[in-house]
């Protein structure tokens, strides 16, 4: 039974949209149950171990949390779908401000790992996969391989040792120098950005500096990745047959691998980069952690020590949701751009 | 018998006289090539190493790893501290070999709970079809979706951090490609010739499944598990670094990188070192992992 083009691609996005929404539906669930069911008391969290029994019972039923737990759990998808995800014990205020905060610090972190980590990770693949079994191509191996196995402590505390205290090239942790702090006014809450749209070029220089060393960590670990799957999959593209056809007619080296082979793997790495995005995000929380980075990840992980629940829970399904929306996409751009799919 | 294992024209005929002769001669082959890799064979050496170090960890640690001793803290290597002492004037070096033991049977808890799950969710989905494939695929797939380490913290935070919850949460977060792999492996034997001799001569489902599927699902299954034991170990140490998993006098690698962090500008070496061994493990392992591979599924390149 052949259907109409477009209806089989409205079949296909209404699965794709159906299957996202119950994913997400257990992401919900999943940490809502999580969040709950934490042993340290949200209310004497608030007030303190000394309260008197009635305003933590006032409190308990302010906070909606005499009722079962099922119904709870209504309430609180019913303000997740209106955006809203409550408050944060710790910083008093609305969670979604909070994230609206700290988010774009990550972004801007991952993005530039990212850039770091394809610039570098594509053209060592391409090479290594032409060159097979050279210096180069062993070389790369090694890299990967130690790329793949070493943990992120080591790597951020190491190049912190290396470029900050011995070296003196990198300037330490934190976003910005402590006393450029709060000079840019935030427009879109990447601070290169805002400190270019506000013209202050020292800002925007000493942010910048700022980024390199967190930033080339967690390129690190993408690009041994990217780097080794190109690899792949340019070995097995120079094995085609229209990769010898173009040979056989003459044209130059550089155009038969960029052009030819390069050309037919492009839909593949596309998929591999929004996977590596994805996980970016992850090595993100570590990282963070170590260059005090004020992003999702350190808000994340102070929030889960201070068993702040509105927090995590917030935390962690946005993390989610952008990890499962990137993961679709890896998915669909194979889909559209591959025409043999 | 024993003696026959060093036969090697006994283990290479060509002409197996038994079931016995065969099976060991597939795995003598298989041992030579992976010995002929040598980043395989050093990741192998390397593992029976860090193996040793910890079953013998009392007869090899020079001091209690407990033992404090304020006088002596941050110290550097020497000859009393063969790899220094820590912010407490705990012997390091006996404490990286107590904490092999954390790592490893961390990771081996670990395997020993994914993998019969992950075996017979794939299998059972595989095997079925139908309803039960649709929802155990589904709920693969939601956990799959999850971003691990976060699902990990969340989850260790809300039970009580330590090393048993964090076992759980790497378990709960490294199922699901398991789950895949056996099921993508079944799907592919389970329409065979000799299924459905074995389903003719009457063997219920369960005892297809148990007999004649999974078995030959373990190959792939263990490449699998050798490769996934280095992020483990990293999932492991991350949990320690952030206050998640083994807790402070444990001297699990990560807690004890955590525990030192702040002494990194003046005495590198004591957040660095448990940070080099968590390398040296997780290498060993990517290394044997990959040589297995090579060795068991030729194919997979």
């Amino acid at each position: 039974m052949t259907r109409h083009p477009t209806v089989q691609m409205l079949i296909r996005l209404g699965t794709t949209v159906s299957s996202l929404a119950i994913t997400m539906f257990g992401l919900v669930l999943v940490t809502f149950f999580i969040g709950r069911v934490i042993p340290i008391d949200p209310v004497l969290t608030i007030l303190g171990d000394h309260a008197r029994p009635e305003l933590v019972e006032r409190l308990r039923m302010e906070l909606g949390l005499d009722k079962p737990l099922p119904v709870q759990f209504w309430i609180y998808l019913k303000n997740l779908l209106q955006g809203d995800l409550g408050r944060s014990v710790m910083t008093t205020n609305r969670v979604v401000d909070d994230i609206r905060l700290y988010f774009p610090a990550t972004v801007e972190l991952g993005t530039v790992a990212m850039i770091f980590a394809t610039v570098a990770g594509i053209p060592l693949g391409v090479l290594s996969a032409v060159r097979r079994n050279s210096a180069l191509d062993q070389a790369v191996r090694v890299f990967s391989l130690v790329g793949h196995s070493i943990p992120i402590p080591v790597l951020g505390l190491g190049s912190l040792l290396v470029f900050y205290a011995w070296l003196g090239w990198a300037p330490g942790t934190g976003r910005v120098g402590v006393g450029y702090v709060g000079l840019t006014p935030s427009v879109t809450g990447f601070l290169t950005v805002d400190a270019l749209i506000a013209g202050d070029t020292e800002v925007f220089w000493d942010a910048a500096a700022h980024l390199m060393l967190p930033a080339g960590v967690l390129a690190y670990f993408s690009m041994a990745y990217i780097s080794r799957m190109t690899r792949a999959f340019m070995i097995d593209a120079l094995a085609g047959e229209y990769v010898i056809t173009a040979r056989a007619k003459g044209l130059s080296p550089a155009r038969v691998i960029w052009r030819h082979a390069f050309g037919n793997i492009a839909v593949r790495l596309v998929t591999v980069l929004a996977l590596t995005y994805a996980g970016l995000l992850e090595g993100a929380v570590v990282t963070e952690m170590i260059f005090s980075w004020p992003g999702i990840g350190q808000y994340l992980t102070v929030s889960l020590l201070n068993a702040d629940m509105n927090a995590v829970i917030g935390a962690t399904l946005l993390v989610g949701f952008v990890y499962m929306l990137l993961n679709l996409f890896a998915d669909a751009a194979y889909r559209i751009l591959d025409p043999r799919v | 018998m024993t003696a026959r294992l060093f036969d090697r024209a006994w283990l290479l005929s060509d002409s197996p006289q038994s079931r016995t002769q065969a099976a060991w001669g597939r795995r003598y082959r298989l041992w030579r090539d992976f010995r002929a890799n040598r980043p395989a064979l050093i990741g192998f050496v390397t593992v029976m190493a860090l193996l040793l170090c910890a079953i013998f960890a009392p007869l090899l640690a020079t001091h209690d790893p407990v033992a404090q001793n304020l006088g002596q803290r941050l110290q550097p290597p020497s000859a009393a501290h063969w790899l220094g002492t820590d912010e407490l004037g705990r012997d390091v070096y006996s404490r990286l070999l107590y904490g092999a033991r954390i790592t490893l049977g961390m990771v081996l808890a670990v395997v020993a709970l994914v993998a019969p799950v992950g075996l017979a969710i794939g299998c059972i989905a595989g095997y079925y079809r139908g309803i039960a494939d649709v929802v155990l695929m589904r709920v693969t797939d939601v956990f799959l979706a999850f971003p691990r380490l976060i699902l990990a913290l969340a989850f260790v935070a809300a039970i009580k951090p330590g090393m048993t919850s964090a076992v759980i949460a790497i378990a709960l977060t490294t199922w699901p490609p398991y789950a895949r792999l056996a099921r993508a492996e079944t799907l592919t034997i389970r329409d065979a010739d000799y299924i459905a001799a074995v389903r003719m001569a009457g063997a219920s489902p369960g005892r297809i499944i148990l007999r004649h599927i999974m078995p030959l699902c373990l190959g792939s299954l263990i490449v699998r598990v050798t490769l996934d034991m280095s992020s483990i170990i990293i999932f492991a140490a991350s949990l320690g670094f952030l206050g998640m998993g083994a807790q402070a006098p444990s001297p699990e690698w990560g807690t004890m990188i955590a525990t030192a962090r702040r002494f990194l500008l003046d005495q590198w070496w004591v957040p660095l070192i448990p940070g080099i061994a968590i390398l040296v493990a997780s290498l060993a392992f990517n290394m044997m992992g990959d040589g297995l591979r090579d060795a068991l599924d030729p194919k997979q390149g």
